[in-house]
Order: structure tokens, then sequence, then C-alpha cells
């Protein structure tokens, strides 16, 4: 009997000294120590927590497991700051200096005057492709101004009801708006890359302004597009596609990224929208009332002779050399 | 008026989910949405905490600061509630929420989520009239009726404590003196640090809070 005690006992004495010898155990954090607090004026209630307390939940949605993630703050400022005065200074800016340039400079007339000869420039596909894309652009331009800046602007003249509805219709407008203006984003770079690719023309056409600030004097030999148009080429191609990967990132949260992703794609979003929105106030304004003739472009997609003559010598010279104009105009 | 708000304390939590389970119940809020979550951190490791979390209910909600449709308010109690007629889904609160309150019923189908859901602390919706249409939108408005938010009430290790952030913090500071240690309120720095980042309610939407 005696045998069978001792032979229970020593391994629970074993135990009970292994138990002993690693201090560890002992050292739980919910014991009193030294620092425990001994009046309540002691105990820390506002802790002071790291930027961000990740832990684990045994629920299926991963992203719950973070427990504090004080960076929403800094996108709430970047959301109610940052983002709407760089869309302001941009956009008004931009009509502010084209204002400006309108008064000073007035309406670029065609220094020929109107040959009344018409040579294509646009065919209705590219007419088309442009369209598609600029109506789509300027729906969600607007209805991404609803969302940005209608709480502070429309709500005091709709109403909290009204404006709702209306921010419920622009997000939906503006998510399916997306698909077409992507598709003319697409068909925009098939169609005009091989004449907008970077060539030495467009050096001086910078340096000289495009001519812009010469009184009408100056016209900088361009091809069939100048290092202007070139650029607002590639600032829709690039832009429209960073805007259409930020977009959808936005559209299905949480598929390829965290919460600091989504608000890293909700900040490029909206900050590439407010430079391409800037240069579009520009590109409409030159394409209609800032240039004679220009309009016609994209309108019928025949411009005055003469027009391309002044604005695109070079691509005329190549429109004469193949045929397409006669070498000199009935009207001169 | 008691300014409304949640303590966890994280000594006393074993992880047992019935403030969850409470929560689901009470308000028969739909699958996938979390009103309230446990998080375990340091799991398996010494020093392993596990904490109950929801809308805290902050003093300057950045929730409400970037919503477009301006559709927070506040209680008169420090309850932050929105309204669902008016929310579009956009997600925009939960990119902004500390906490990861805001839980959206869809996920996908093109943009749409369908109306925020989130703690109410257990005080229903804007009309407060009581009826199955309240109800099936934003749960049960146990305030209402003199009752503390369920999850807190069923607490088995009083871990989790709601009401007037004073009485709580009484409450925290004497048990922490009584047993020796305490780690504090979580969260509490974030939702309830006398921070201002701007004006998040609109004005005629603000109870008590700072802002």
């Amino acid at each position: 009997m005696r045998k069978r005690i001792a032979f229970w006992l020593a391994p629970l004495c074993l135990m009970l000294a292994l138990f002993l010898s690693f201090p560890s155990v002992a050292q739980l954090y919910q014991v009193p120590g030294p620092n425990s607090p001994t009046k309540k004026e002691d105990v820390p209630i506002y802790r002071q927590e790291p930027d961000k307390i990740v832990g684990r939940v045994s629920i299926p949605d991963e992203k719950l497991a973070t427990l504090i993630q004080p960076e929403g703050r800094e996108w709430r400022s970047f959301r109610l700051f940052i983002f709407r005065t760089v869309a302001t200074v941009l956009v008004i800016g931009t009509v502010l200096a084209l204002a400006a340039f309108y008064l000073v400079r007035g309406r670029i007339r065609l220094e020929r005057g109107w040959s009344g000869y018409l040579v294509q420039r646009f065919n209705g596909f590219e007419r088309m492709a442009h369209w598609l894309t600029a109506v789509s652009f300027i729906v969600m331009a607007l209805t991404g101004l609803v969302i940005t800046f209608g709480r502070p602007v429309l709500i005091p003249l709709l109403g909290h009801g009204w404006f709702s509805a209306l921010a419920d219709w622009s997000k939906l407008a503006h998510n399916f708006f997306s698909v077409p203006f992507l598709v003319g984003v697409f068909l925009i770079l098939i169609l005009w890359i091989k004449d907008n690719l970077p060539e030495r023309a467009d050096i001086d056409w910078i340096k000289q302004g495009g001519g812009l600030f010469s009184g009408g004097r100056v016209h900088p030999e361009a091809g069939r597009f100048n290092a202007g148009q070139k650029l607002i080429f590639w600032a829709v191609v690039l832009g429209g596609i960073a805007l259409g990967i930020t977009g959808f990132m936005l559209m299905a949260p949480f598929a390829v990224t965290g919460i600091g992703g989504m608000q890293a794609a909700h900040a490029v979003h909206a900050l590439v929208a407010s430079v391409l929105a800037a240069v579009i106030v520009a590109h409409i304004y030159i394409g209609t009332l800032g240039m004679e003739g220009a309009f016609d472009a994209m309108g019928r997609g025949e411009v005055d002779a003469n027009w391309a003559r002044e604005h695109h010598s070079r691509w005329y010279e190549e429109l004469q050399e193949r045929g397409e104009v006669p070498r000199s105009l009935p009207a001169e | 008026m008691a300014r409304m708000k949640f303590l966890c304390d994280a000594e006393r939590c074993i992880e047992c989910n019935a403030c969850v389970t409470a929560c689901k119940n009470e308000h028969e809020v739909p699958w996938g949405i979390q009103r309230r979550r446990l998080v375990t951190l340091d799991d398996g490791n010494p020093g392993e905490r596990s904490i109950s979390m929801s809308c805290m209910h902050c003093s300057d909600p950045p929730c409400a600061a970037v919503c477009p449709v301006d559709c927070f308010y506040q209680t008169a109690d420090g309850v932050v509630l929105h309204d669902k007629d008016l929310c579009i889904g956009c997600g925009y609160c939960f990119y902004a929420c500390p906490f990861g309150a805001p839980q959206y019923p869809k996920a996908t189908n093109f943009g749409s989520r369908g109306k925020m859901d989130k703690c109410t602390f257990c005080t229903a919706g804007p009309v407060q009239d009581n009826t199955p249409e309240e109800y099936a939108k934003y749960g049960s408005n146990r305030l209402a009726e003199g009752k503390l938010p369920l999850c807190a009430e069923m607490c088995s290790t009083r871990a989790l404590m709601a009401g007037d952030g004073a009485v709580l913090e009484d409450i925290y500071r004497e048990r922490s003196v009584r047993r020796g240690y305490g780690s504090g309120a979580w969260g509490w720095s974030t939702a309830y640090a006398d921070e201002d980042w701007g004006n998040a309610f609109s004005p005629g939407r603000v109870g008590i809070g700072k802002s």
C-alpha cells in the first residue's frame, strides 16, 4: 500500500518541482507588484496605445481582427481637408488661370481666316471614342463632386432626404460609367498612341509655350498632335488607368487589400481625379471657347485647312504629300 | 444626462462570446454583420487578453465626419447613431472608424453594400417609435425601457460594462486598486480623449459630445 502511494507521489513531486523551477509560470501579468496602484487616482484609464493593435478573431471576417487603427483619423483629415483643398485649388485655379488668359490673350483666332476648305481630322469612330470617354468622365466628375462637396454645399440647398437620393444615384452612376470610360480610354490609347509618342519637335513646342503667349505670331511645328495635346493624351490614358484600378478597388472593398490599402486607394483615386479634372477643364476651354476652329475637329470631324496649317503644320504637310489636300488652296 | 460609454476590462474577459451572442439575438442581427466582436491579443502567449469591441460611440466620431450624406447624429446620452434612410452604403465610415465598427449587409454586387449597420448602444434608430420597422432596421431600444445594452448586462464576469462613463471609470478604478493591476480602458484614448479633429457632426445633430 505504502509502495503504491510512493509510486503516485513521485511523479507528482517531480511535476511540482518542475512547476516551481520555472519562474516564468509565476510571472503572470495579473498579479499585484511594486507598480500596483494603491489608490484610485493611480489607475490608468487612458492607455498609451500603439498606432495599430491587431489580434485574432474567431469569425471569418479577418479585417475585424484589427482592434484599433487610429490612422483612420489621418484618412479622415485627408478626405475632409487635404482632398477638398487640393481639388478646389486645382480646378478653381485652372478656371481662374484660363479666365486671366482669355482676358489677356482673347480667343486664338485663325490668322488667315477661314479658307472654306475642310480636311478630315477625326473619323466617326475616333469621335465616338472621344465622346464616350468625355461624357463618362464628365458624369463621373460631377457625381464625384457630389460625394466630395455635397455635404457642405448641397445639403443646405436640398435637405438631407433629397441629397441622400442624389448621392445614392451619384454613387451608382459613378460606378456604372466607369465601364464606358475605361472602354473609351482603351480605344483612345490604341487609336492615337502612334501619334502621341514624344518627339524632338515637342521640346521646341514646350519651350515656346506652344506659341500661346506670342500673340499669335508664333506657331511651333507640330504633327497630328502637338506637345500639349500629347500631355492631355497621356494624362487621360495614365490617369484613367490609375482611376480605373483604384476605382475598382473601391468598388470591391477588401478584395485585394486591407484597410490601409483601401484608404490609400481612395487617396490616389481622389488626387488623380483632381489633377485630371483640372487638365480636362483646360482641354475643354482650348477646344471650344479658347481657339477658333478647334471644336470642328471633334464636332463634325473636319477642320478648316487654315486651322490645320497654323496649328499642325507638319500634319498638314503630310496631308499634302498624301494628296488629301491640294497644294494650293482655292481661297488664296 | 449621462455620457454613455463602453468599458471592457481586459483582465476579466474570458472570451466566452456571450456579449456577441446576446447582441446578435437581441437585435436579430443578420448573418455576416458583427455589431460586436471579440479580439484576442497575443493569443497563446503570456499576457494574452481578449477585448470585446464594438462601436465605442466616440466623442469626436470619424464616421460622422467623413459621411458624405451626413447621416450620423448623437443622442443626448452621447450615443452615436445613424439614419439608415439616408445611408448610401459608400463604406467611408468603415475606412475612418478606428474600431472597425460599421458593417455592411452586402460585400459585393458592383459597389452596392446596402445600408450600414452598427452598434446602437441598444438605442434603436432616429424615429424612436418602437415599431417592427424600426426593430428590423436598428434592433431593439433597451435604453428607452431603462435598460442598459444587453451585451454588458449579459457579461458573466462583468468585464464588459456599459453606462455613464464617469461611473464606469470609478468602478474600473476601484477594481484595479483592489486586485492590484489593470491594463486600462482599451480604446478610450482613441474614442474619448480630448482630441478634436474638426466638426464631426453638423449643427443640430450633436447631443453632448464635444464636436
